[in-house]
Order: C-alpha cells, then structure tokens, then sequence
C-alpha cells in the first residue's frame, strides 16, 4: 500500500453572505493518496462533526465532472493544480505529505457567498436564461442523418458543448470575465443549423446580460482556457466578438 | 450606444485606438531608423511632418487615438477591478501559457504613458509646436532649428542616461505590444483554432521589430556613435 498522507489544511470559512470570512487550519491524517479531493474533504468533515463543530459547506453533486458543482480554488488554482478536470476528478496523489493545501472558494463580485466554500452561480443561469436555447419548433425526432452537418461543425460544437457551467473561468479571470462561459454557450448553438437562425440575437442578449449582472471586460488574457476543466478554447471569444460586432454593426 | 454599453463594444474601441497606435509606430519607427544613415534625409522627412495642415490634423488624429485608448483603458480597468470584487485570493499562481504581460497591460501603459510626456518635452515641444508658435520666427525666439530632428536626436541621445531611459521605456512597450497586436486582433473575432498560435507569433515578431527599429538609434550612441 503506498504512503498514507498528514495534511494540514486551511479552509475559508464563512458563516453566511454578510458574515466577514477566515481561514481555519485543520489538521487531517491518514489520508489515502488514491481518495479523491472531495473525499478527503468528506473525512475531513466527519472529523469536524465528531467535534462537534459546523462542517465545511461546498458544493458537489455527480462527482464525475459532469456536472460543474463542485467550486475550489486549490492552492491558487480551481479544480486544483491538475488541468484538464474538476475537483471531483482530482486525486489526493497530486498532494505531497505534509503538505499544506489551501482551499478558498470561488471569489468574484458576481458569485457572493453563501457560505465556506459554497458560492452562489445563478447569474450563470440567468445569461442561459437571456438566450441559451432554441425557440423554434423543431418537431419530432428528425431522422439521424437528415440535416448533413460537417465533422468540422460537429466537432467545434461539440467542444464549446462540454462546457459544464462551473465558472472557473470566472474565478481565475482578473477581470471576473464570464467570456469563456458565454462563447461557450453562444458557440455551441450558432455553429449547428438549428441554432444559427438565432445567432446574432442569442449573442446579443447574452452578452448585455453578462454586462448587467456585473462580469468584467475581457482582456485576452487566457487564464480562463488554462484552469477551464474542459479545455474550452479562447478562441470560441473571438467568434462570440465576431457575431456580436457583426450583428451591431448591421443594426 | 453600444460602444460605450457593452464590454465588447469597449473592447472594440481598445482594439482600433490600439491598432491605429502600433500603425503610427511602424511608421515612426521606420523613419527614425533613417536618421543613422543620413541626417538629412531624415530631416526632410521632419521637415515635411512640420507645421503644415495635414501634420497638424494627423498629430490631433493621433492625440485622439491616444485619449481615448488611455481614457477606454482607465475605464475597463476600473470596472473590472469592480467586477473582480474586494476578496482576494491568499494563493494565486501563475498559469502556463499566460503572458506576464497579459495581466500588467495597464502598468505597461502607465510606463508607457510617463515616458511619452518626457518624449513630447524632449522633442515635439521643440519641434512641431515652436513651429506652430513661431513659424519662421523661431530664430528671433531665440530656438533651434525645428525643422532640424537630427539635431535634437544627437543632442539628447549623447546623454547615455537619456539613451538608458528611453531603451527602459522601449522595453515596457515592447511588453505592452506583444500581447496587444494579437489581442486586439482578438477583440475584433480575427481569431481561430488553426490562426491563435500564428497570431501570437506574428504579434511577438511583428512588436519586435519595432521596439528595435526604435532602441538601434539608443543603442548607436552607446555604442558611442553620433549622427551629426
Ligand atoms: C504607443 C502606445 C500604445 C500602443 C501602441 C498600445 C497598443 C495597445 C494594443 C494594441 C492593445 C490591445 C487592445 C485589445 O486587447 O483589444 C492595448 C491594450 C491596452 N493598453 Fe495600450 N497601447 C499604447 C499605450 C497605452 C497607454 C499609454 C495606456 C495606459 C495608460 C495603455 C493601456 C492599455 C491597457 C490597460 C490595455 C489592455 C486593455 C484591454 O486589453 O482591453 N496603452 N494597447
Ligand atoms: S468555460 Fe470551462 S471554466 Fe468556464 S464554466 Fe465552462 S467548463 Fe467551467
Ligand atoms: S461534483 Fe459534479 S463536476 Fe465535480
């Protein structure tokens, strides 16, 4: 069996949305390099009940990367110092023993707290709201291969498509930009037939939505496709600029 | 007005004042080169860049593209410092493949800025606005030669604190540049899978060929050459 770990861990804790934050350090050991983060953080909490004291708040759900809840920002980076994948997915053998692992929550204007680690999305839910979907009718189940879409398209789509809404994108930004997310989300639609009706609309309303829920301006700086867990590529913001200067610009 | 209202449309305005900037650069940065093979052909292009109607509504042109790219930037950089929020991070690390200077665009700027008001004493002062103040006066005023930049030239640049100072400068901006030429084709959606990575290059190829265009002439007196 490999090495078990002692871990010292310091933890943002925060009672509530108003409530002023601090960081507790806790000491945790015997910590299996093959648990996942989250489970770690789940032995770590029933230490903190046996205590009896209030046991660290954060978001998880699916715990397989799917489903973009679980929101850490892990010594400096979110989802951890691994690339390519959620906190859920990230394995305690990225940590070293004795090691000290510092875990904050997503922090950004337009994700307040609400409590720990816990951080509140739904501006993400309402930019989807503003224009991520398609409104047309589009009947019963059309036939597999009925509207020919090529491998390029399908693929371009599919990528921006993996998109899970997490924000880390937002959290690491220095400008708390939520550009990755919307380009995402506008690309996945505009580059299939169905969805490229609505195309200049869809950029439009989501990008004002962006702009009033108080995200920042995009500066290139790149961070975002760097820490997205799904590799999502900056480039899906230059063809969200694209359809959005395009479609001012015939207005 | 969208331009004003939405964070593309101010990333728009960056991009162009941005763009029309690194142009006037390339020119600027061709002309000065001139100098070190001969003082008088450079001169007649200062001569001919003097106190006549087109110089005069290029430089206010240029004035323009310069406010409103410092005013855009003093603007965005305050909403997103907003949009940041108060908390900070305790930790933060680098991430692979971001530019340092990605994330230091207003301090560059701000470098920048600070040694092009020094550069405005050193040289338009002198030369295009004594023009326009004295006309063919300037000797009864008691001036140099405005007309004469080749002078002005070798006679700060003999300074090897002067030609410190302005190679410093040339550096901050060749940071500013690198991210700012791909980026602002960026802004403006030209950009792809297949073109990101040649961007970037022609950004870092393109901005320094013009940051050296621009120290050779710091660097010649150095090296304790003279141009007059
Ligand atoms: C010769 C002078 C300058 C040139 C050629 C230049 C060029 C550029 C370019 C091409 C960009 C990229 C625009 C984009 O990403 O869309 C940029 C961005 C920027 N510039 Fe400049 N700039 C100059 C001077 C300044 C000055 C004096 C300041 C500030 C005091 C400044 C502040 C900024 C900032 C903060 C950005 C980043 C904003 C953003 O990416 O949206 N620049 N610059
Ligand atoms: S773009 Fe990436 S980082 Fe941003 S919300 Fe989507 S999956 Fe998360
Ligand atoms: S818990 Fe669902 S992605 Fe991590």
């Amino acid at each position: 069996m490999e090495k078990l770990l002692n871990l010292t861990l310091k933890v943002w804790r925060q009672d509530g949305p108003k409530a002023k934050g601090a960081f507790e350090t806790y000491k945790l050991n015997g910590i299996s390099p093959d648990s996942s983060f989250l489970e770690m953080m789940d032995i770590l909490n029933d230490q903190l009940i046996n205590e009896h004291k209030d046991p660290i708040a954060f978001d998880h759900d699916c715990r397989e990367g799917i489903c973009g809840t679980c929101s850490m920002y892990i010594n400096g980076h979110p989802h951890g110092p691994d690339s390519g994948i959620t906190t859920c997915q990230l394995h305690m053998r990225s940590f070293k023993d004795g090691e000290t692992i510092t875990v904050e929550p997503w922090r950004s204007a337009a994700f307040p707290i609400i409590k720990d680690l816990m951080v509140d999305r739904s501006a993400f839910d309402k930019i989807i709201q503003a224009g991520g979907y398609i409104s047309v009718n589009t009947g019963g189940i059309p036939d597999g291969n009925a509207i020919p879409i090529s491998k390029w398209h399908a693929d371009e789509a599919m990528d921006a498509a993996s998109c899970i809404g997490c924000g880390a994108c937002v959290a690491t930004c220095k400008n708390g930009s939520a550009m990755l997310f919307v380009a995402a989300k506008v690309s996945q639609l505009s580059l299939l037939p169905q969805g490229k009706i609505e195309a200049s609309q869809r950029a439009k309303k989501m990008l004002s939505k962006m702009d009033e829920l108080g995200f920042g301006n995009c500066t290139n700086t790149g961070a975002c496709e760097a820490e997205c867990p799904k590799n999502i590529s900056i480039t899906h913001i230059a063809r969200l600029n694209r359809e959005f200067i395009g479609a001012k610009f015939i207005d | 007005m969208w331009l004003i209202h939405s964070s593309v449309g101010r990333k728009v305005i960056m991009s162009v004042t941005g763009i029309f900037l690194v142009l006037f650069l390339t020119f600027h940065s061709v002309m000065n080169v001139i100098v070190l093979f001969s003082a008088e052909a450079y001169n007649s292009v200062a001569s001919a860049l003097g106190a006549n109607w087109y110089a005069v509504i290029g430089t206010g042109v240029l004035a323009l593209g310069f406010v409103l790219h410092i005013l855009y930037a003093l603007y965005l950089s305050w909403l997103n410092l907003k949009a940041r929020g108060k908390d900070r991070y305790a930790v933060t690390k680098r991430q692979e493949g971001v530019s340092w200077s990605s994330k230091n665009m207003l301090v560059l700027g701000i470098i920048v800025f600070g040694f092009l008001v020094l550069h405005l004493f050193h040289f338009w002062a002198k030369m295009q606005l004594v023009e326009l103040q004295y006309g063919h006066g300037w000797e009864a005023a008691g001036f140099q030669n405005p007309q004469d930049g080749a002078y002005f030239i070798n006679a700060s640049f003999s300074n090897p604190i002067f030609s410190i100072i302005y190679i410093v400068w040339l550096v901050a901006l060749w940071f500013h540049l690198t991210h700012g030429v791909w980026s602002s084709l960026h802004s403006i959606g030209v950009n792809n899978k297949t073109w990101i990575n040649r961007v970037k290059c022609i950004s870092n190829v393109y901005s320094t060929i013009i940051i050296l265009l621009f120290i050779a002439i710091p660097v010649y007196f150095l090296l304790g050459f003279r141009v007059l």
